[in-house]
C-alpha cells in the first residue's frame, strides 16, 4: 500500500499501476502538512487548490492513456527561491512579501511539464544566506529529529518538508551547501548537480557563479528520478552546460562500485569535526571496501582557504544580485509619504526589508568589490578558486569520486550560533569547495551520531558534468547501510504530531 | 588595528543603499572587522602568478538570436509595482542628474 | 574683460575627448527577446529580464557583438581575441536591476583611429582621432518627473518609469585624447562624430538619429596654456544631441575654461549639460565624492571569444568607407562641394546613386532629389525616399532628357505619383501631360500672339530679341504650359526673321 512514507518511485509505480490517483496522493501529503506543519514550520505557504488541480489534470491524462513522464502526479515542495508564476514567492524575505511572479521558473516549467505536482513553497535562510534556516523572516523551521534543533540551511524547509513526509520530494538550491548540510542534518538525500546542469532562470540569485538547484529526496533513487526531471540546457541561463544530461538513474540503480576509486580528502575530517560524526564516515567508508570499491586519501591543501573565499565571493555577487530590491518596480515599499526622495525610500526600504545576516553579506561584499580593496579581497578569492579547482583536478586524477562527512555536527540547537556569524559559516566547510569549483556533490545518511542519535551525512564529490559518478556510489552506500539498517533511516525519527 | 572603522561601515552602508543606525554601525563595524580579519587570509595563497577565476564550468560565446518574441503585458509587468500611474511605475521623486 | 574664443585659443591648447553612445537597431534587445520598437506604450516591450525581476537572466543577443565588431572593425581597431560584460554597480530607478551591463577592462575593440578632414586656414587638413575603445552596454529606461513648479527633476512631485527602453543594446566609442588640434577643436570634434555617423549608417548598426537619442555624445575637454606640454582638468558635458552643439558645446567650454584659468580659478572634473538656447553649459549635481562603481565580471554571461574566421567573414562585409564613396561620386558626378555636403546631409546619397544607376543624367539626378522631392518631404514631414522611388524618378528624368515632358510638365507628373495617382506613365496618360511639340500647332498659337501683340512681334522683327519673352510666355500660356519652350522660341525667332 502506498502512504506518505513509501519513495517517490514507490509512489510513481502506484500511480502507473491505478493503485493511487494522484489526487488521493496529493491530499494526503496534504492532509500530512496540515497535520505536522504547525510543529515543523517547513511551507512558508501551501497551494491545496492549485496542487489538487495538477494532481486531477495528471490523472485525467493517465485515465486518457497519455503518455507520462515518470514522476507524473508525484507531489512536490519548492523552495521559495523559485519563481512560480502567480503563487507568493518571498525567498524567505520580507522585502518580497505579496510578490507574486509573472513567470515560472525553468526548473518550475520543467516539473509542470512533467506531471510533478506542486504542494508549495518552503521555508528557507532569507535570500538563501545561512546554515540553520533561522534568518528566515517568517521564522525558523523546526528539524523533525528534534524540534528544538534546526534542519540546517538555507533550505532547511525542503529538507523538513521531505524528513517530516510533508513531500517525497523537494527542490532546493545549494550556494555553498544548502541541499548537502540540511540533508545531512535530517537524515535526507541531497544532490547539487554540476553547475551548469540544472538551469538557473527563476532561481532567486544570491551568488550567481555558485548557486545550483538540485533535488531533495528520502532515497538516491528518488533524487536522481528528480534530477533527471528538472536537468538540461536551457537557453534563458548563459551559464547552463549545452550536453546530455548524464544518466543518474540508470547509475542510482547499479548498486555496484568494483574498481571505483574513493578518494577521502584528508582536510575534511580533522579538527572541528564531532566524533560520532567521524564514526558514521568511516562506517560508510567500510561499507565501501565491502562492496568492493579501493580507499585513496587525497590532500587538497587549498581547501583551508575554499570558506574564506566562498565569504568574498558570495557576499560580492549577492551586494551587485540583491540591489534590484530597491522597492522601485516589486516587493515592499517603506517611507513613501510624498516628502521623500527615491534614494530616501530605497535607504528606508532596504533598511527595513533585509534580515541582519543579507545586510552582513551585502555590506561585505560592497566592502570586498570596493576600488582599492577589490584586489585584496575579490580578486584574491578568485584566485583561490583557481587553486581549489587545481586541487580538484589532481584529486580526480586519484579517485573517481571524493568523499568527506558533509557538515562537522549534527542539528543543533536552534539559537545557538545567533551572535556568532563565523561559527555558523564553519557548517558550510565540507561543502563550499564544490560549490567554489562548480563541481557535483551529494549527501546522503550515514546514521546516527553516537553522542546525540541526530543524523550524520556523508558527501560525495563527482566531477564536473560526472554527477551519474555520485549517484553509483550514493545508490550503493545507500543500500549497503539500508541491509545493515534493516529499515530506513528516517524509521528512527519521531513521529510528529501538531502544535 | 582595527581594519574597517565605523566610519568605512557607513561609508559601505550608503554605497549600498541601507539606512543605518549608529547602534546597527556600530555593532555592523565590530563584526566586519571580524569576518574581515578570518577572510584576509585568500591574500596568502593569492600569488601574482594565479589566474583569477570567475566562472567555475568554461563556456564561451553563448549568443541569442536577434528575434523578438512576446513581452509581458504592461498590466503583468506592472502587477507587483508598488505604485504605478499611466502605465509606468511610479516611484518618488529622483534626486540626481536630469 | 572675458576672453573671446580667438583670444581663449591664442593663449591656451584645448584638448579633446569624445565618447559616442550608439542604440544599434536590432531587432531585440542586448539581453532578452523584447523589442526594441521606438514610441510603442509604456512598459508593452519589457519582460522578467529587462524589468530585472529577481530570478531573471541575461542572455547575449548574437547581433549586437556582429555589430559591434563590425563598428570595430571599421574603425580600424583590433577586436579582443576575449571581452567580457562585467556590472558597473550604481542605484538609479531607471536601471533596473541597480547595475548596468556593461564591458570595461576588457572591451570587444580596442586601439583604432578615424581620419577626418576639415577646412583650415591652410587649406583642407587631416586629422586622425585615435580609438580608445568600442565596448557593449545597455540603455536604462525612461524616466518622467511630474509635478513641481519646473517640471524638471528638481521639485517634481513623483516620477513615472517606462522600461521600454531599459536593455536596448548601446555601443559605446571612446577616443583617446585628441590634442593637436588648437583653434580646430570644435570643427576636428564636429568632423569626427560626423565621419562616426555616416560610417555607423553605412554599416547600417544603427539609426544614428541625434535627435531622437539614438546618437548621443558626451564632450571632454581641457585647456593648457599653449605650447606648456600639459594636460588641464577636464570637464564631461553631456546631452549634446547635433552635430552643431557638437561644435558649439567645444567653443562653449574653451570660452568657460579659459575665462576661469585667466581669473585665476581652477578647472573641477564634472560633469556638465549642454545647454542648447545658449551653446553654454552648466554643472550637474555635484556628487560628494567620487562614485564607485564596484565593477566586476558579470557571472550570469560568458565571455565572448570571437575566432578569427568569424571576424574576417564580417570584415569581408565591410561597405565602403564613406569618406572614399563621397570622394568617387563626387568626381564621377562633378557635384560642388556644397551641393555634395547638402546631399550628405539629406542622407541622399544612396537613392541619387541609384537613380543614376537607372540611366538618369547626374545633374538633374541630384537637382530633382534635392530641390522637388526634398522640397514635398519637408512639407509633409517625412524621409524623401518614401515618397517616390528611384525608379519613378529616373523614368521622369529620362522623359525630360529624350524631351517627352518638360521640367513643368515633370514636376506634376511627380506630383502625381505622389498623391498616389500611379506610374509616371498612368500620370501622365490620365493628366494629358503631353509636349506639344507638334510644330503646326505650335505655329497657330504663335501667329495667335503676334497678331495679339504686333507692336512688341515688331520690336522683335526690328532685332530687339529680349522683347520675344512676351509672345513666348503667351504661347506657353495658350498650350498649357504643354510646350517645350526652346522650341517655341526657336520657332517664333525664325518666323520673325531672327532665326
Ligand atoms: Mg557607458
Ligand atoms: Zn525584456
Amino acid at each position: 500500500m502506498t502512504t506518505i512514507k513509501s519513495t517517490a518511485a514507490q509512489m510513481a509505480d502506484a500511480l502507473a499501476a491505478g493503485s493511487i490517483t494522484s489526487v488521493e496522493l496529493t491530499q494526503q501529503h496534504l492532509d500530512q502538512i496540515e497535520r505536522v506543519d504547525s510543529a515543523v514550520h517547513a511551507f512558508l505557504y501551501v497551494d491545496k487548490e492549485g496542487a489538487l488541480e495538477q494532481a486531477n489534470a495528471v490523472d485525467v491524462k493517465r485515465k486518457q492513456g497519455d503518455l507520462l513522464s515518470p514522476l507524473a502526479g508525484v507531489p512536490l515542495a519548492l523552495k521559495d527561491v523559485m519563481a512560480q508564476k502567480g503563487i507568493p514567492t518571498t525567498c524567505g524575505s520580507k522585502m518580497l512579501e505579496g510578490w507574486r511572479p509573472p513567470y515560472d521558473a525553468t526548473v518550475v516549467t520543467k516539473l509542470k511539464n512533467a506531471g510533478v505536482v506542486i504542494l508549495g513553497k518552503t521555508n528557507m535562510d532569507e535570500f538563501a544566506m545561512g546554515s540553520s534556516t533561522e534568518n528566515s523572516a517568517y521564522g525558523p523551521t523546526h528539524n523533525p529529529w528534534d524540534l528544538t534543533r534546526i534542519p540546517g540551511g538555507s533550505g532547511g524547509g525542503s529538507a523538513a518538508a521531505i524528513a517530516a513526509f510533508e513531500a517525497p520530494l523537494a527542490i532546493g538550491t545549494d550556494t555553498g551547501g544548502s541541499i548537502r548540510q540540511p540533508a545531512a542534518v535530517t537524515g535526507t538525500v541531497g544532490v547539487k548537480p554540476t553547475y551548469g546542469g540544472v538551469s538557473r532562470y527563476g532561481l532567486i540569485a544570491f551568488s550567481s557563479s555558485l548557486d545550483q538547484a538540485g533535488p531533495c529526496a528520502r532515497t538516491v533513487l528518488d533524487a536522481a528520478l528528480l534530477h533527471e526531471v528538472i536537468a538540461g540546457h536551457d537557453q534563458r541561463d548563459s551559464t547552463s552546460i549545452n550536453a546530455p544530461v548524464p544518466q543518474v538513474v540508470k547509475a542510482a540503480k547499479k548498486l555496484d562500485v568494483k574498481g571505483l576509486k574513493i578518494g577521502v580528502v584528508k582536510e575534511l575530517g580533522g579538527e572541528g569535526f564531532q566524533a560520532g560524526v567521524l564514526n558514521r564516515f568511516h562506517e560508510s567508508l567500510d561499507a565501501l571496501v565491502e562492496a568492493g570499491a579501493e580507499i585513496v586519501e587525497v590532500s587538497c591543501p587549498t581547501f583551508d582557504y575554499a570558506l574564506a573565499a566562498y565569504y568574498l565571493i558570495a557576499p560580492s555577487e549577492c551586494s551587485s544580485n540583491l540591489a534590484r530590491f530597491d522597492s522601485m518596480r516589486y516587493g515592499i515599499r517603506i517611507g513613501d509619504d510624498g516628502s521623500r526622495s527615491a534614494e530616501e525610500v530605497m535607504n528606508l526600504t532596504r533598511h527595513e526589508g533585509f534580515g541582519p545576516e543579507v545586510k552582513r553579506r551585502i555590506i561585505l561584499g560592497t566592502y570586498a568589490l570596493s576600488s582599492g580593496y577589490y584586489d585584496a579581497y575579490y580578486g584574491s578569492a578568485q584566485k583561490v578558486r583557481t587553486l581549489l579547482m587545481r586541487d580538484f583536478s589532481a584529486a580526480f586524477q586519484l579517485a573517481d569520486v571524493l568523499v568527506s562527512p558533509t557538515a562537522p555536527t549534527t542539528a543543533f540547537k536552534i539559537g545557538q550560533n545567533d551572535n556568532d556569524p563565523l561559527a555558523m559559516y564553519l557548517n558550510d566547510i565540507a561543502t563550499i569547495p564544490v560549490n567554489m569549483a562548480g563541481i557535483g556533490g551529494m549527501s546522503l545518511p550515514s546514521g546516527l551520531a553516537d553522542e546525540d542519535g541526530l543524523p550524520a551525512g556523508f558527501q560525495i564529490m563527482s566531477p564536473a558534468m560526472k554527477d551519474d559518478l555520485m549517484y553509483q556510489v550514493g545508490g550503493t552506500l545507500e543500500a549497503a547501510l539500508l541491509s545493515r539498517w534493516g529499515a530506513p533511516l528516517l524509521s528512527q525519527a519521531p513521529v510528529l504530531a501538531g502544535k | 588595528m582595527a581594519a574597517i572603522s565605523r566610519d568605512d561601515v557607513a561609508h559601505l552602508a550608503k554605497l549600498a543603499r541601507i539606512d543605518m543606525s549608529d547602534v546597527e554601525l556600530d555593532h555592523l563595524a565590530k563584526e566586519m572587522d571580524v569576518i574581515l580579519g578570518a577572510v584576509a587570509r585568500v591574500q596568502e595563497v593569492a600569488g601574482v602568478d594565479v589566474p583569477a577565476t570567475s566562472h567555475p564550468i568554461p563556456v564561451n560565446n553563448v549568443f541569442r538570436e536577434d528575434v523578438v518574441k512576446p513581452s509581458l503585458t504592461s498590466q503583468e509587468a506592472l502587477s507587483g509595482a508598488p505604485a504605478q500611474s499611466e502605465d509606468r511605475f511610479k516611484v518618488p521623486q529622483i534626486l540626481g542628474e536630469e | 574683460m572675458a576672453l573671446s574664443y580667438d583670444q581663449a585659443v591664442e593663449k591656451y591648447e584645448p584638448t579633446l575627448g569624445l565618447e559616442v553612445h550608439v542604440e544599434l537597431n536590432t531587432k531585440s534587445k542586448m539581453f532578452c527577446s523584447c523589442a526594441t520598437e521606438f514610441g510603442a506604450s509604456p512598459n508593452t516591450q519589457t519582460c522578467p529580464v529587462c524589468l530585472g525581476m529577481p530570478g531573471a537572466l541575461p542572455v547575449v543577443n548574437g547581433k549586437a557583438i556582429e555589430s559591434s565588431i563590425l563598428i570595430g572593425l571599421a574603425l580600424n581597431c583590433s577586436v579582443a581575441p576575449f571581452s567580457r560584460f562585467a556590472r558597473k554597480n550604481y542605484f538609479y530607478p531607471d536601471m533596473p536591476k541597480n547595475f548596468q551591463t556593461s564591458q570595461y577592462d576588457e572591451p570587444i575593440c580596442v586601439n583604432g583611429y578615424l581620419d577626418v578632414e576639415i577646412d583650415t586656414d591652410e587649406g583642407i587638413k587631416q586629422f586622425r582621432v585615435e580609438i580608445e575603445r568600442v565596448h557593449m552596454e545597455e540603455d536604462t529606461g525612461k524616466s518622467l518627473h511630474v509635478g513641481g513648479a519646473t517640471g524638471r527633476i528638481h521639485g517634481a512631485d513623483y516620477s513615472l518609469l517606462d522600461y521600454n527602453r531599459a536593455g536596448i543594446p548601446l555601443v559605446e566609442i571612446v577616443t583617446k585624447i585628441v590634442g593637436g588640434t588648437g583653434k580646430y577643436a570644435p570643427q576636428v570634434a564636429r568632423a569626427y562624430v560626423t565621419e562616426l555617423r555616416d560610417i555607423l549608417r553605412s554599416l547600417g548598426v544603427s539609426d544614428v538619429k541625434m535627435e531622437q537619442g539614438s546618437m548621443r555624445c558626451d564632450v571632454n575637454l581641457s585647456l593648457a596654456p599653449a605650447s606648456s606640454g600639459t594636460l588641464g582638468t577636464r570637464s564631461e558635458t553631456k546631452n549634446v544631441n547635433s552635430l552643431r552643439s557638437v561644435e558649439r558645446a567645444v567653443i562653449g567650454e574653451v570660452i568657460r575654461q579659459s575665462n576661469r584659468l585667466d581669473a585665476g580659478e581652477r578647472i573641477v572634473q564634472e560633469t556638465r549639460h549642454f545647454l542648447e538656447e545658449s551653446g553654454q553649459t552648466r554643472p550637474g549635481r555635484s556628487k560628494e565624492q567620487a562614485e564607485d562603481y564596484r565593477y566586476f565580471p558579470e557571472p550570469d554571461l560568458v565571455p565572448v571569444v570571437p575566432d578569427s574566421a568569424w571576424i574576417e567573414q564580417l570584415r569581408a562585409t565591410l561597405p565602403e568607407k564613406p569618406s572614399t564613396r563621397r570622394k568617387r561620386l563626387q568626381q564621377a558626378w562633378s557635384v560642388p562641394d556644397k551641393e555634395m555636403a547638402a546631399m550628405v546631409n539629406a542622407e541622399l546619397l544612396d537613392v541619387v546613386e541609384e537613380t543614376i544607376s537607372l540611366g538618369a543624367e547626374p545633374t538633374r539626378a541630384r537637382s530633382w532629389w534635392l530641390g522637388e522631392v526634398s522640397r514635398l518631404a519637408n512639407e509633409r514631414e517625412v524621409a524623401a525616399t518614401s515618397l517616390i522611388t528611384s525608379a519613378q524618378i529616373a523614368e521622369v528624368i529620362n522623359l525630360i532628357s529624350n524631351g517627352e515632358l518638360t521640367d513643368k510638365l515633370a514636376r506634376q507628373v511627380v506630383e502625381g505619383v505622389i498623391a498616389g495617382e500611379g506610374t509616371p506613365r498612368e500620370v501622365i496618360d490620365k493628366r494629358g501631360l503631353k509636349v506639344v511639340s507638334d510644330d503646326s500647332a505650335l505655329m497657330v498659337a504663335i501667329e495667335a500672339a503676334i497678331t495679339a501683340q504686333p507692336d512688341t512681334a515688331e520690336r522683335v522683327r526690328g532685332g530687339n530679341i529680349p522683347a520675344a519673352g512676351a509672345l513666348i510666355g503667351a504661347v506657353m500660356k495658350a498650350t498649357g504650359g504643354q510646350a517645350d519652350a526652346a522650341k517655341v522660341r526657336e520657332l517664333l525667332l525664325k518666323h520673325l526673321g531672327q532665326g
